[in-house]
């Protein structure tokens, strides 16, 4: 979303996801003292408010980053969004209790889940799919039915024009870093309960994977986006099946790579009229 | 006289919009041909098919008999074809000279290993490129800015840097898009002059304006175009006088 | 009016560009002197990998300085070269000097490979592939047999020319330093001739750029190619000098270095690269005590300068425009009068202009 009106590759992104999970990781580990057991609706209340402060974070960094550069030369921004990354990583490397080990999740998932056909599937699972799914479906009538996201294709558009259409454009740009940032929370706190461990590496890959999907998908085209964030999760279950773990970033870009060179504008695509 | 460029039945739509519907024209070596029309008549477009950057979605265009329809910008200025642009491109962070000298890019040396060597031959030709460069800008009246940045230039400087761009590649044929927009009128006499000069040069040139007077000066011939197609061709005075093109320009209702 | 004026200005163009000579020779004669008045191994260890770190920062200028190309996976052509070196020599015993040409091969032929369907793309995009082929060339490194995985290749024989042998921090300390000054020839030689010209046209409008008649893709292409060479080269001497080599050097902390290198130094500019590469090593040495901190002060730093001058610390131009600017004080006034009015009028006009016609 955030490419798409901005048309900036924010490498922090992947850092927003990891600064939810340890700020989650506190919150939760507090929370669990002295419990065996954690009860679903908690985790689900401090995942709402990750989800908050992760969106607040990114609105954050855009208000004190990218907006004033709005007008600097790509190259700068994108440099900017690298520095921020680093800022996030190494931070959260020298905060005191977060450090650089891999860190146990204070929530795991519940092992007991279904079997359909030959494989066998964690309840877990199925309700991240149906968050994720809720989540999404979110967005896209966001986008496609509300005012608000009237506003937000405008912008994405011509900037200009929707300026002087009277929309408020600084103001649709934080609602969209917001969003932006809260979905990496949801994404956070899931991923945590899920692989029970969190390291202060992993928005890194997750950032990388998280722009090939868009990309794959034609950037600029939510549906597209998560489309392509389908055709990875499947292209690197498949590659890392046949080589091995340690190449699943190989199988990610060879597949953008292909892609981009047969289809530049992603599987959905993005008309791109040209005016000179 | 004959033939340079000639365009049959061009026709170009993107997005909804018909830009250029059956346009058709002939432009003769020693030509100096206007394209006029309203705003939206199509008249960049056109500009635009005809050097390369967009494709036709029908017709063909061709350059001394040979179709050209389908190459891209970089083959067409190959050809000797040279062109402005509306919003004026020059490269900012770029000085005056080494602008003029990118315009001479096809005439400068590509040698490797002399370029890293730098012997006295490639050094020979670097000078006397950056001689001509000199004696372009002069022409259009910028000899002074040579050293200076294109991006800190005013804006009537720019125009004529890109008149002086165009000119050292010693092209056959130049567009000109609206060379005359937003000059004051002290510089819109010497343009007129210099776009004069460049004509008796032997150099072909067809342009774009909206300016009448300058069109009036300096055109043989003169094409209208709205909404992207041809209603009037001719000598200027003829058309004029056309009822059509009046139309055209004066009060007609907006769809 | 005109004529002593630009007897003037003549004579201080040509007293700049003289005076600059000196500076830089200056320099070069006080960098060579290094080693005599410090003996000290770490110190000139470390100022033989800020050399190291120049001259990578120099190959990727021409990529991302001059053409323009966003280029996030710059370290993979440096791999190339320092593990086609380590590897022909430790394996097959070949002369290290002799090893330099199969990782310019190889580098190029990478380079070729994936430039030719991607440098089309957008800026974007491009940065993304560019970011993947260098993760693609670590995963490599790391896990293929003969590169000696995640521990790498150690026990790579030395440098020797001729019968000189290359051992110690000083001598390689020369090395670099040769180099270096020949990277900066070569960029600098082919700066000002028309392949230079073609960069930074294709970089700063690539519709304008067509319609000079150059071919964007293929001189996309060279610029890419030109940094892998260069990339290379420097790999194949970095591991003679350490002597051992793992995959962790290649990743993309060192691509983001060396762009560091290159954007905080000034983009487009060799002495730019140089100063950046300077400062990129030099600095994190200084602040040694606060090692976990380290690049945590360098990311800010990268977010500061980006803030408040994005296009470096001595971008090109910046001598001609720190000493035209110099001149422009003691000239008078009346030309920045003129000169701010026009500019008025130009911002006028360039908001009219959208594409009408």
């Amino acid at each position: 979303m955030v490419y798409g009106i901005l048309r900036l590759i924010n490498f922090a992104h992947g850092d927003f996801f990891m600064a939810a999970a340890f700020v989650s990781y506190t919150i939760l580990g507090a929370l669990a003292v002295g419990k065996a057991h954690m009860p679903w609706f908690t985790v689900l209340w401090v995942g709402l408010l990750v989800m908050i402060l992760t969106g607040l974070l990114a609105v954050l960094a855009n208000r004190l980053i990218y907006h004033p550069m709005r007008r600097a030369a790509l190259l700068s921004l994108m440099i900017a969004a690298l520095g921020l990354s680093q800022v996030l990583e190494n931070g959260v490397l020298n905060i005191p209790g977060w450090g650089s080990s891999f860190l146990t999740y204070p929530v795991t998932s519940p092992p007991n889940g279904f079997t359909l056909g030959q494989s066998h599937f964690s309840w877990f699972q199925l309700i991240i799919v149906i968050i994720s799914g809720v989540l999404a479906l979110g967005v896209y009538f966001l986008v496609s039915r509300t005012l608000l996201g009237k506003a937000m294709r405008a912008v994405a558009e011509d900037r200009i024009a929707a300026a002087l259409m009277g929309i408020n454009v600084d103001l649709v740009i934080a609602i969209v870093f917001f969003i932006g940032g809260a979905l990496a929370g949801a994404a956070a706190v899931m991923t945590g309960v899920y692989y029970g461990q969190i390291n202060y590496l992993m928005g890194w890959t997750v950032g990388l994977e998280a722009f090939t999907a868009a990309v794959l998908g034609g950037i600029g085209n939510i549906g597209g986006a998560m489309l392509g964030g389908v055709v990875l999760g499947i292209a690197q279950s498949v590659g890392t099946g046949w080589f091995g773990a340690e190449w699943a970033i190989v199988v990610t870009f060879v597949v953008l790579v292909l892609l981009l060179w047969l289809r530049p504008t992603g599987i959905l695509g993005e008309h791109v009229a040209r005016r000179m | 006289m004959t033939v340079l460029l000639e365009a049959e039945n061009l026709s170009l739509h993107f997005g909804g919009v018909n830009a250029l519907v059956d346009v058709s024209f002939t432009i003769q070596e020693h030509d100096l041909h206007a394209i006029i029309g309203p705003n939206g008549a199509g008249k960049t477009s056109l500009f635009n098919c005809l050097t390369g950057y967009y494709k036709p979605t029908g017709g063909a265009v061709r350059f001394r008999g040979e179709d050209i329809t389908r190459l891209n910008a970089a083959a067409v200025a190959t050809l000797g074809i040279r062109r402005t642009f509306q919003n004026i491109r020059v490269f900012p962070k770029m000085s005056v000279l080494e602008n003029i000298l990118a315009g001479a890019h096809l005439k400068a040396s590509a040698n490797l290993l002399s370029i890293v060597a730098g012997t006295p031959g490639f050094r020979r030709s670097e000078r006397e490129l950056h001689e001509y460069a000199m004696s372009r800008l002069e022409f259009v009246g910028l000899g002074e800015q040579a050293k200076k940045m294109a991006g800190d230039l005013p804006y009537g400087m720019r125009k004529r840097m890109e008149l002086a761009r165009v000119l050292i590649a010693d092209p056959t044929l130049v567009l000109l898009d609206e060379p005359a927009a937003g000059v004051s009128s002290v510089e819109r006499e010497e343009l007129s002059r210099v776009i004069s000069r460049i004509h008796e040069n032997g150099i072909c040139v067809v342009l774009i304006e909206h300016d009448v007077e300058l069109v009036m000066e300096l055109a043989t011939d003169v094409m209208v175009l709205d909404n992207g197609r041809v209603i009037a061709s001719g000598r200027p005075q003829e058309v004029r006088a056309n009822p059509d093109v009046i139309r055209a320009y004066m009060g007609r209702s907006r769809t | 009016m005109s004529l002593p004026r630009t007897a003037e200005r003549e004579r201080t163009v040509l007293s700049a560009k003289t005076s600059k000579r000196i500076l830089i020779l200056a320099l070069v004669v006080v960098a060579a002197f290094v080693p005599q008045i410090t003996g000290d191994q770490y110190y000139l260890s470390v100022a033989y990998q800020a050399e190291m770190l120049i001259c990578l920062a120099i190959g990727l200028n021409i990529v991302v300085g001059y053409a323009g190309l966003l280029d996030l996976g710059f370290a993979a052509f440096f791999a190339i070269g320092a593990y086609t070196t380590a590897m022909l020599s430790t394996i097959d015993n070949w002369p290290i000097l002799a090893t330099i040409v199969p990782g310019i091969l190889v580098a190029v032929v990478c380079s070729v490979i994936i430039g030719l369907p991607t440098l089309r793309l957008r800026s974007d995009y491009l940065a993304i592939v560019t970011l993947g082929f260098g993760e693609i060339i670590q995963t490599i490194a790391n896990n293929l047999g003969p590169t000696g995985g995640p521990t790498g290749i150690y026990g790579i024989p030395t440098l020797s020319i001729g019968s000189i042998v290359i051992q110690s921090a000083a001598s390689y300390y020369y090395v670099f330093f040769i180099l270096m000054v020949i990277f900066v020839f070569f960029s600098l030689r082919l700066r000002s001739s028309r392949i230079g010209r073609a960069w930074l046209c294709i970089r700063e409008d690539e519709d304008a750029a067509q319609a000079m008649g150059i071919k964007i893709h293929r001189y996309k292409l060279y610029a890419y190619m030109g940094g892998a060479v260069m990339g290379s080269i420097t790999g194949s001497l970095y591991a003679p000098a350490l002597s051992a080599i793992s995959p962790p050097s290649f990743g993309f902390s060192e691509s983001l270095l060396i762009l560091m290198a290159v954007a905080i130094g000034g983009m487009g500019s060799v002495w730019g690269a140089i100063l950046g590469g300077g400062i990129v090593v030099i600095l994190p040495e200084a602040f040694r005590q606060f090692s976990q901190a380290r690049l945590l002060v360098f990311g800010f730093m990268l977010i500061v300068i980006m803030m408040t001058r994005p296009q470096g610390l001595f971008p090109e131009g910046g001598f001609r425009g720190t000493f035209s600017r110099l001149r422009r004080r003691t000239r008078d006034s009346s030309d920045l009068k003129s000169a701010s009015a026009n500019s008025h009028e130009v911002r006028l006009s360039t908001i009219e202009t959208e594409e009408v016609s």
